[in-house]
């Protein structure tokens, strides 16, 4: 199974498996992760499940949809670059050792 | 209604006899969802030849996949392919993407997560001055002196609709949802009214009558953009006074009723305040303000087993799903630390509700508003329902506060 690797911002590390096909926002909540509110239980209404990518993984991730977009706009943590909604990656074998780290606010 | 042959066969399929749109059962769901639950993954309605779900999962599922349960025939009970809407059809909830994908973007900005921030200090500062009068008064009704006092005032203040007349709002939100359900004696006494009270909405929902500086305008600059036609912007406008109020009416008026039923949550709450948007979201689990929407097929499907047909219609019981034992520990309990996000309350996916970051803030202040200033908070008799065909919610809440 895949591993996904959550940085908090004190630099925190923790691994968790995810099935594929669900979402890093569903893994990180399955999970208990701390750092993700995803209110709107990953509809891209509510930019609660945001993550900052790690450099060496962003080229393996999908670019970002027209709504994601909007959504990342609305970031209570400045949005970069690396600016991802967690609901919107999809888990694949492919995205093994993801590395995404946490904002200091989601709300 | 008519049952089409397909439904006809397959012996296998799960059946209920009972009607879901009985007064008694929208008083009291609770016992049918088990049973509707229990009985399979989609269980056959014979009262009505229509297919009904109440599982988790697959509610879950069913919304999250458009190309199979369509919106465009209608997400009430009648076949919009075979009867003519009441209204002209909304063109968010009852078209399917690439056609809702225009007016969708268009609300999402409008109520995207940074508009609504800046409402928040006119609705902190609304809240805190109703609540402050109602700890003066120490008992009153929690659903006419505030559940729909707060929502009456900030929302359709924010869209920038003139002031005066604000129980139309009510009244429409009231009528539109019972039109989503069968035409039962709900339905014809909001049939009744409507002439006389959609008139009233749609010479609101003109141009002229907003103000430019609310979130009506905004729609209505869409139109200026070329990005919708000037009649869509009033029809969204209208989608926002369908949508807007009744729901979050009932939404903070169970909220309250939870809170006021569970004197060890409130205590909870009160003494951390930090678990306001949460006690928000488990009460959107535990008595799901907005309880059922259909859909229809697209195409045969098999769901669990059960073999369903193309253009038939599937009542998504929302309410249900989010008191599943198979998704939630303790389904029938109300607990406000509960991790609740996931909820299908708001529904899911491309028809997910659009208005619900604005919903929990003005959930969310209430809330907070009770908590600086009230100690205890209880019951002084039983709630009323407030019954539709759609919508759970409570029609008068009696309650004594104490102050803090």
């Amino acid at each position: 199974m895949p591993t996904i690797t959550f940085i908090t911002p004190d630099g925190e590390r923790h691994q968790v498996d995810a099935k594929p096909g669900i979402s890093v926002m569903q893994a990180a909540m399955a999970n208990d992760i701390g750092g993700i509110v995803a209110e709107c239980g990953g509809s891209a209404m509510c930019a609660t499940c945001h993550v900052y990518v790690g450099d060496d993984h962003a080229d393996r991730l999908d670019p970002v949809g027209e709504v994601e977009h909007e959504m990342l706009e609305c970031t209570t943590s400045e949005r970069t670059g690396s600016s991802r909604l967690s609901c919107q990656i999809e888990v694949s074998d492919e995205l093994d050792g993801l590395e995404v780290y946490l904002p200091e606010s989601q709300v | 209604m008519q049952v089409s042959p397909t439904n006809g066969i397959g012996a296998d399929r799960p059946v209920n006899a009972q009607d879901p749109f009985d007064l008694e059962i929208l008083a009291n769901p609770y016992a049918f969802h088990e049973e509707l639950r229990e009985a399979g993954p989609i269980v056959w309605l014979e009262h009505y030849g229509l297919w009904g779900m109440g599982r988790f999962e697959e509610v879950h599922a069913t919304l999250n996949d458009w190309q199979t349960f369509c919106s465009s025939a209608g997400v009430g009970i009648s076949d919009f392919r075979k009867e003519k809407p009441w209204r002209e059809p909304s063109i968010l909830l009852e078209k399917d993407p690439p056609e809702h994908d225009r007016a969708r973007s268009a609300m999402t900005k409008v109520l995207s997560p940074v508009a609504i921030r800046k409402l928040r200090a006119d609705f902190e500062a609304f809240a805190e001055e109703l609540v402050e009068q109602l700890v003066a008064k120490g008992e009153f009704d929690a659903v006419t002196d505030l559940a729909e006092v707060f929502p009456l005032k900030v929302f359709p203040d924010a869209l920038g609709l003139e002031s005066g007349e604000r129980d139309y709002l009510l009244r429409y939100g009231n009528i539109a949802f019972n039109a989503f359900g069968p035409r039962n004696s709900l339905f014809e006494e909001s049939m009744a009214e409507m002439p006389e009270v959609a008139k009233w909405i749609n010479a609101r929902c003109d141009r002229a009558k907003l103000s430019p500086d609310g979130l009506g305008a905004e729609i209505f600059g869409f139109a200026d953009e070329g990005k919708i036609t000037e009649h869509e912007a009033g029809m969204l406008v209208r989608s926002l006074l369908t949508a807007g109020v009744d729901t979050t009416v009932n939404g903070i008026g169970c909220a309250l009723r939870s809170l006021a039923a569970h004197p060890e949550q409130w205590a909870a709450l009160r003494d951390d305040p930090t678990l306001v948007r949460n006690a928000f979201e488990e009460t959107l689990r535990y008595d799901s303000p907005v309880q059922t929407f259909f859909r229809t097929t697209t195409r045969p499907v098999d769901i669990g087993g059960v073999q369903v047909g193309e253009g038939e219609k599937v009542l998504m019981f929302l309410g249900a799903a989010n008191r599943d034992p198979r998704k939630w520990e303790n389904a029938d309990q109300f607990d406000i630390r509960r991790k609740a996000a996931g909820h299908v309350g708001f529904g899911s996916g491309v028809h997910g509700c659009v208005g619900q970051m604005i919903a929990r803030l003005e959930a969310e202040v209430v809330l907070k508003a009770l908590t600086k200033r009230v100690h205890t908070l209880e019951l002084t008799g039983e709630p009323t329902p407030k019954l539709n065909n759609t919508l759970r919610g409570w029609a008068h809440i009696p309650v004594r506060v104490t102050a803090k």
